[in-house]
């Protein structure tokens, strides 16, 4: 790991502003950044520390919904009750997410910034090219060993799957991002690789995570986050789906749904052709089934990551079938 | 960059230290290198075993992802703070009690984790203790005892 200065911010504006300069990197939680300075990949001149500053680490959560602070602890979003009981994916998304001492250490803001777990990303001593480290050097992992990489919104320069849970449940319910005044979608917010898969996010110099926002809705209230994995426990998803229903008074009879992917593509991965197709339906397992299939609809494989097309509609597909069962 | 020190004052297990240090240090790095605190372990050093586990402020984290400048204010806990006037803590007790551990080198970060699961009440079953010392992995697959070392402490803590 190379040196850097540390600068302890002193105030969000001064941090920010600290951070705009070339070189700079804002550090949170630091299991991102501190891990990727070690393989060589983050090479920062001076790191921001933001850990210090008071009043970005509330939870709150009223009738109208959430907003988290951008440097509230994945583990204390987890176990918050009115995030438990109003946003349960957003809890079961966190608390299956790493091991508990990363979920101390890691922020909300620091969170949705994590970079991909692609082996060849990380990895710049024996694998040069990479398109997200250094634009135009080329994709080691196209004709690679693939199976952890993306399916869905990949590109020709990049097919680096986006590893976070807490993203796909926020797409989901339509959770807004705060870059202090400013405020974006979480769809928006996060970028498809394209021809620049080093541009992760619509974030400009200067900019800052502040806060999230997610607006309170029945759908919430009825989530989960299933996650299937290669191991039982602190591992990224093979695939996951965030989902959230709202019944008809009939109890059965779907009148809102949401569906989001994780691990299966390049940014938080909202599948409203599922929404759209079992909109005004009655729950029932084979039409659940037969619409999970949309949830994939213009993946495309690269060899060894095949298996992730035919998952991730079962764990869209289980996901729905398990909050229909808990009426 | 110059190789640039920076003053770091640091309050581990109730002792303060002062300590001229390069930014890059690692809490980690600096408690074992720098104050001769070696029960806090270097297994992976990317965030990915969980040897290296400490609390700050009460919380289990790890040392190999945290730079020594951040914790700067905090209180940090590391194995050695564990016992009480000789006394082994009673999540030490239970290790032994259990025979938690083969090789023993993941026991110290095992150990301080097992005490914040405790505290966090996430101890409350098997499943439950499986699913939160998923961070520390035990290389000599001695997890059946160390299940059993948890329940064990988690239940006299309970009592």
């Amino acid at each position: 790991m190379k040196d850097f200065s540390y600068i302890r911010a002193a105030t969000a504006d001064a941090a920010r502003q600290a951070a705009a300069l070339p070189g700079a990197m804002l550090l949170a939680g630091g299991t991102t950044l501190i891990d990727l300075a070690k393989c060589g990949v983050a090479k920062p001149d001076s790191l921001i520390d933001i850990t210090h500053l008071n009043g970005l680490d509330r939870i709150e959560v009223d009738e109208r919904g959430a907003t988290i602070g951008a440097l509230a602890k994945m583990s204390h979003v987890a176990d918050h009750a009115g995030i438990k009981s109003q946003f349960p994916a957003i809890s079961e998304a966190l608390w299956q997410a790493a091991s508990a001492q990363i979920r101390n250490m890691a922020t909300i803001g620091g969170n949705l910034m994590q970079r991909t777990r692609c082996p060849y990303f990380r990895d710049p001593a024996n694998f040069p090219a990479c398109n997200k480290r250094n634009p135009g050097s080329g994709c080691s992992a196209i004709g690679g060993v693939t199976r952890g990489h993306a399916v869905l919104g990949t590109s020709e320069a990049c097919i680096a799957t986006y590893p976070g849970d807490l993203a796909a449940a926020l797409v989901a319910f339509d959770a807004m991002i705060h870059l202090g005044e400013r405020r974006i979608s979480v769809d928006a917010f996060f970028l498809l690789p394209g021809s620049t898969p080093d541009r992760e996010h619509a974030m400009e110099p200067g900019e800052m995570i502040t806060a999230i926002e997610i607006p309170a809705s029945a759908t919430a209230r009825r989530s989960t986050y299933v996650k299937i994995r290669d191991r039982q426990s602190y591992e990224f998803a093979a695939a996951s789906a965030a989902v959230g229903i709202e019944f008809e008074p009939d109890g059965r009879t779907i009148r809102d749904l949401r569906v989001a992917l994780g691990g299966v593509a390049t940014k938080p991965w909202r599948a409203r052709a599922v929404e759209d197709a079992l909109k005004g339906k009655v729950l029932e397992p084979e039409a659940i089934r037969a619409a999970s299939l949309l949830a994939v609809e213009g993946a495309v494989d690269h060899g060894a990551n095949r298996y992730k097309i035919e998952l991730a509609p079962r764990v869209v597909a289980r996901a729905i079938l398990k909050l229909g069962e808990t009426t | 960059m110059t190789n640039t020190t920076i003053s770091v004052h640091l309050d581990i297990n109730g002792r303060h230290h002062d300590l001229a240090l390069e930014p890059r240090v690692t809490l980690l790095d600096a408690l074992r290198d720098r104050l001769g605190l070696t029960g806090t372990k270097k297994g992976c050093d990317h965030g990915q075993c969980g040897a290296c586990t400490v609390h700050v402020d009460g919380e289990r984290v790890l040392a190999c992802l945290t730079l020594a400048a951040q914790v700067e204010g905090r209180a940090v806990t590391t194995i050695e703070g564990l016992a009480r006037e000789g006394e082994t803590h009673p999540v030490q007790a239970a290790f032994l009690e259990q025979d938690a551990f083969q090789c023993g080198y993941c026991t110290p970060g095992q150990i301080m984790s097992a005490v914040a699961c405790i505290r966090e009440g996430h101890a409350g079953s098997d499943e439950e203790i499986r699913e939160y010392m998923a961070g520390n992995l035990c290389r000599c697959g001695a997890y059946p005892h160390i299940v059993s070392a948890v329940r064990q402490a988690a239940q006299e803590a309970a009592s």
